[in-house]
């Protein structure tokens, strides 16, 4: 086998310093009735040309993004990565390296921690980042639990236009670990919190732009949230938007988290992605994850390490603030790679390109007779409605060989005012052919 | 025309190493933070500027600077190899850091994942279109199935603690759909820190279980602990001491007796695999680390995968979304309702780390079930030879039976030396080898876990442990200086954690400029 480097003539020498008659003998505390005498019911070794042969049929089964006009969106994006990124985080240093436990041999892994903790704290304009979450989606239900250790509260509001998979998750973990939530249905509509915020609630959560595509002022919403001494977490899954649009900081948020697949990181059927998770520097004490500091090694020369890990599991245990115990590495990696050859002039123009691709998209669809285009505002993504069920229409056009989009049906089933919406993104890497075939398809299947 | 060649052979009286203009050592290049050299009006992503058109942001333009720096590409490319240059990794050398199962991460899985057909699709577009990729998720459950024992498989989890959490959510629910709200959750000392962690978040009480002499966990301690007010006993097994749990049947069989579920932590998994299966062993949940066992790239910390194989008990309480495999193929449930499961939730956005299984799947297809075996039996056999090498010069807690894929050494060897577990670890990096896991687990003073793998041949161990001993009789003989001062030929020497933690400066920020004194 290839990546077994031991021959057994090794093996035998080797049991033989060792002074064990066989392998077994080595497993002998695993009890004998238990022990497989045969191979697992699976099949047997293959040469690369074989598993090629095997993955490559099962990927040939799916339609990749990059082969039709795509415009799905809904929290993960397609947009171009450059070919210099994803070169670099395959560097094996990179690649094949472990949690920077050893600092004075991991310090390309920390350098570049710290410097997108910079970049996450600029870009949503809050003072401090910690070195990435597992997702988006559970960076914000850390958030919601950091805000109920904050705060000393048990309830969590959650905005009926927040990413239902968000909901979920947040309503998940509080669920079972004791905490309250209280979430209105989703309905894409302005919606006025306020009924249900008082002096037991902890956070309020709200998405910006919304799954919906609405962008939103949340200063009023902050001023109350934060007159009832609770905070505000605002979850951004279109990180690109943060280019062109007031960030959440300052919109007052006091939490702030992230999906930042958007920059740097491939579809890859919804994971693995990277969390951003920002904060205000009085409440870092309390927040998840693993944070990098800048300190001077014995010669006095400047380094970085991992730091406030009194916060973590391994030193806590069953006291730490979070049981997370790992960040998106790699993916932080290609986030900040990428973010990095954008810099603000690139970031700020890949933002408008989106946004007037997008504008370009709703005035395309917005003509299909029968097609309404609901937002008032948006970034990205708009949300339309069709006569009849959505799902259908985007099967449709599916076998027209368009992605057009998610059905909200599909984020929320339960609920009938949802069925004749889709999501629909348009971003850079969208051409005007793709629009038009979009629009020509959709006037073809609503005909 | 000047004949004179250049002179091909060193002088005779080497001077010592000089200072150098720059701070750099030849190959080793000192590195600023991009924030020191980018320009904010630099941008390495050539782009075609939008035609003018109304925007529909309703006046939310982002007005202030945002301060992020641009690279053109080529300062791009030089800044991060340079930094991957001060990293150590397994393509580097040998990284012995136990209970983390730092083995060869094959290309061929990078290639694989990174086919159109599995990095390149939208977890929301149509299943219609994605039928490939719920095969190969139906194929790693099979197999991860099959591995462990177990009929069920929840996929979500996108990391090791976040299986653990997956898997007691499972049995709160469980326990849940049968009337019952049980406060304690049972822990052995040596487990991981994110066992009771886990359970903590979950709201339960952790009750710890020490261990016996011999580094396992006693079934008679256990049951001293047990009662009707137990959910669960969290168990690593192999566990954190290189040691296989061996009454671990009498175990579940009493955590059963009372009701309770038994959680395995498969942190360890890779000892184990093909040759015994936990379900066999009265497992209801166990969580595998894809990152450890099957080969996914550790990644500088992450991102990880952790799968939890479930038992029949726990199986309907599996999270959304997961795939059911009938007449007509397989099909993705992400809503209750559409499925027979009794789902406690969604553990996060999406269906989990399509990447990593991709990954997993080309790793245990590469295998197949007889090469995971040997794999298994080889990172065996290679913990057992690091310890016959090195047990006559340092001290093993809990005697010298055969351990399993990691053998773990405390610090008394190290009595009256003035050497620490910690100086040990850092002059090994000196010899040019990644230190082994160090003062963990707790259950040990100054431990010191040495997992080498499968990966590495008999030669590389021939040269590791020549090494180890010679350190070790270093330390023994008083040659103190090696140790304390360590490491000397790193990217940096020893760094003040201290310092970091008392005034942390987590962020870049501009220098403040000094106004001229008027």
């Amino acid at each position: 086998m290839r990546y077994l480097p031991l021959t057994p003539e090794d093996r035998s020498e080797m049991l033989a310093r060792i002074g064990a008659r066989d392998i077994d003998e080595l497993f002998a505390d695993i009890p004998a009735d238990k022990r497989l005498d045969a191979l697992p019911d699976l099949p047997l070794t293959k040469s690369e040309i074989e598993v090629e042969r095997v993955l490559g049929r099962m990927a040939a089964c799916n339609v990749a993004a990059g082969s039709v006009p795509f415009f799905v969106g809904c929290g993960a994006y397609k947009h171009h990565i450059p070919a210099s990124v994803d070169h670099l985080i395959q560097r094996s240093e990179f690649l094949t390296s472990y949690t920077p436990y050893q600092p004075e041999i991991a310090q390309g892994t920390l350098h570049y921690l710290f410097e997108f903790q910079t970049q996450v704290a600029l870009l949503t304009g809050m003072e401090v980042a910690n070195a990435s979450m597992y997702d988006g989606s559970t960076a914000a239900a850390e958030a919601v639990l950091m805000a109920h250790r904050v705060t000393k509260r048990n309830k969590a509001v959650l905005s009926g236009n927040l990413h239902p998979h968000y909901a979920g998750t947040i309503e998940t973990v509080s669920r079972l670990s004791g905490h309250e939530i209280v979430a209105p249905a989703p309905h894409g509509a302005a919606e006025d919190l306020s009924g249900l915020i008082d002096n037991t609630v902890a956070c309020v959560v709200v998405q910006n732009p919304d799954v919906f595509g609405q962008v939103r002022d949340l200063k009023p919403l902050a001023e109350k949230v934060h007159a009832a001494g609770a905070l505000l977490i605002v979850a951004v899954t279109e990180v690109v938007s943060l280019g062109l649009v007031t960030p959440p900081g300052e919109m007052d948020a006091d939490i702030v988290v992230g999906e930042g697949q958007s920059i740097g990181n491939a579809l890859s059927f919804g994971g693995p992605y990277v969390g951003l998770f920002a904060s205000r520097t009085k409440f870092v004490r309390q927040m998840p994850g693993r944070l990098v500091g800048e300190t001077v090694d014995a010669e006095g020369k400047r380094g970085f390490v991992l730091t406030l890990s009194t916060r973590e599991q391994h030193i806590r245990r069953e006291k730490a603030t979070s049981n997370i115990c790992t960040n998106s590495g790699l993916c932080t990696l290609a986030f900040t790679i990428h973010l990095s050859l954008l810099g603000e002039a690139g970031l700020r123009r890949l933002a408008r390109i989106n946004h007037a691709n997008a504008v370009k998209l709703a005035d395309a669809l917005g003509k299909v007779p029968g097609v309404k285009v609901l937002n008032e505002t948006f970034f990205n993504e708009f949300t339309i409605r069709v006569p009849g069920d959505a799902a259908q229409v985007i099967e449709k056009l599916a076998a027209k060989g368009v992605l057009g989009g998610v059905p909200c049906s599909r984020l929320a089933p339960d609920n009938p005012h949802l069925r004749d919406l889709i999501v629909a993104a348009s971003t850079e890497v969208n051409t005007d052919e793709d629009r038009a075939a979009y629009a020509q398809a959709l006037k073809e299947v609503l005909a | 025309m000047n004949q004179q060649g250049r002179p091909t052979k060193p002088i005779d009286a080497v001077p010592v190493a000089p200072a150098t203009f720059t701070g750099n050592r030849a190959l080793r290049i000192e590195e600023a933070l991009i924030f020191e050299f980018g320009r904010t009006d630099v941008t390495g992503v050539d782009l075609d500027e939008p035609a003018e058109f109304a925007p529909r942001l309703g006046g939310l333009e982002r007005k202030e600077p945002i301060g992020l720096p641009g690279l053109a590409e080529p300062e791009a490319v030089r800044h991060y190899v340079r930094l991957s240059r001060m990293n150590y990794s397994i393509d580097t050398g040998v990284f012995p850091l136990g209970s983390c199962t730092m083995k060869h991460n094959p290309r061929l899985n990078e290639k694989m994942a990174r086919l159109p057909g599995f990095g390149d699709i939208h977890p929301l577009q149509p299943q219609s279109t994605v039928s490939g990729a719920l095969q190969l998720i139906a194929e790693l459950s099979r197999w991860l199935c099959e591995l462990a024992g177990m009929p069920a498989v929840a996929l979500s989890p996108k990391a090791g603690a976040h299986g653990e959490l997956c898997g007691m959510m499972a049995i709160k629910a469980a326990l849940a759909a049968r009337g019952e709200k049980r406060s304690i959750v049972l822990v052995p000392e040596s487990a991981h820190g994110t066992n009771p962690a886990t359970a903590a978040l979950l709201g339960y009480r952790v009750e710890t279980i020490p261990a016996r002499d011999d580094g396992t966990v006693d079934p008679e301690e256990v049951k001293k602990h047990l009662s009707k007010d137990v959910a669960a006993l969290m168990l690593t097994n192999p566990n954190t001491c290189g040691l296989f749990e061996r009454d671990v049947v009498a175990i579940a069989d009493a955590v059963h007796a009372v009701g309770a579920f038994f959680y395995a932590d498969g942190a360890n998994f890779n000892a184990i695999v093909g040759k015994v299966r936990p379900g066999d062993l009265g497992v209801d949940a166990m969580h595998i680390n894809l990152h450890k066992t099957f080969s996914t790239p550790h990644g500088g910390g992450g991102p990880g995968a952790g799968p939890v194989t479930l038992s029949a008990a726990l199986a309907p309480f599996a999270p959304l979304p997961y795939v059911v495999t009938d007449k007509n193929g397989v099909r993705l449930v992400e809503h209750a309702a559409d499925g027979a499961g009794k789902p406690f939730g969604r553990m996060c956005a999406f269906h989990g780390q399509m990447g990593m299984f991709v990954r997993a799947m080309s790793y245990m297809l590469a295998h197949g079930a007889d090469g995971m075996r040997q794999a298994s039996e080889d990172a065996v056999l290679n913990a057992n030879y690091v310890k016959a090498g090195l047990k006559d010069l340092m001290s093993l807690p809990f005697g010298d039976g055969a351990c399993m894929h990691e053998v773990l050494f405390d610090d008394a060897w190290l009595d009256g030396t003035g050497v620490s577990t910690l100086d040990f670890a850092k002059a090994m990096i000196d010899e040019g080898y990644h230190p082994m896991t160090m003062y963990f687990p707790l259950v040990v003073h100054g431990a010191m876990l040495i997992e080498p793998t499968e990966s590495e041949s008999k030669a590389s161990l021939d040269l590791f442990v020549a090494a180890l001993r010679d350190l070790a009789m270093a330390a023994k003989r008083g040659d103190t200086a090696r140790f304390s001062g360590a490491p000397y030929y790193a990217p940096r020497r020893r760094l003040d954690e201290t310092r970091a933690a008392r005034s942390p400066v987590l962020r870049w920020m501009k220098p403040v400029v000094k106004e001229a004194a008027e």
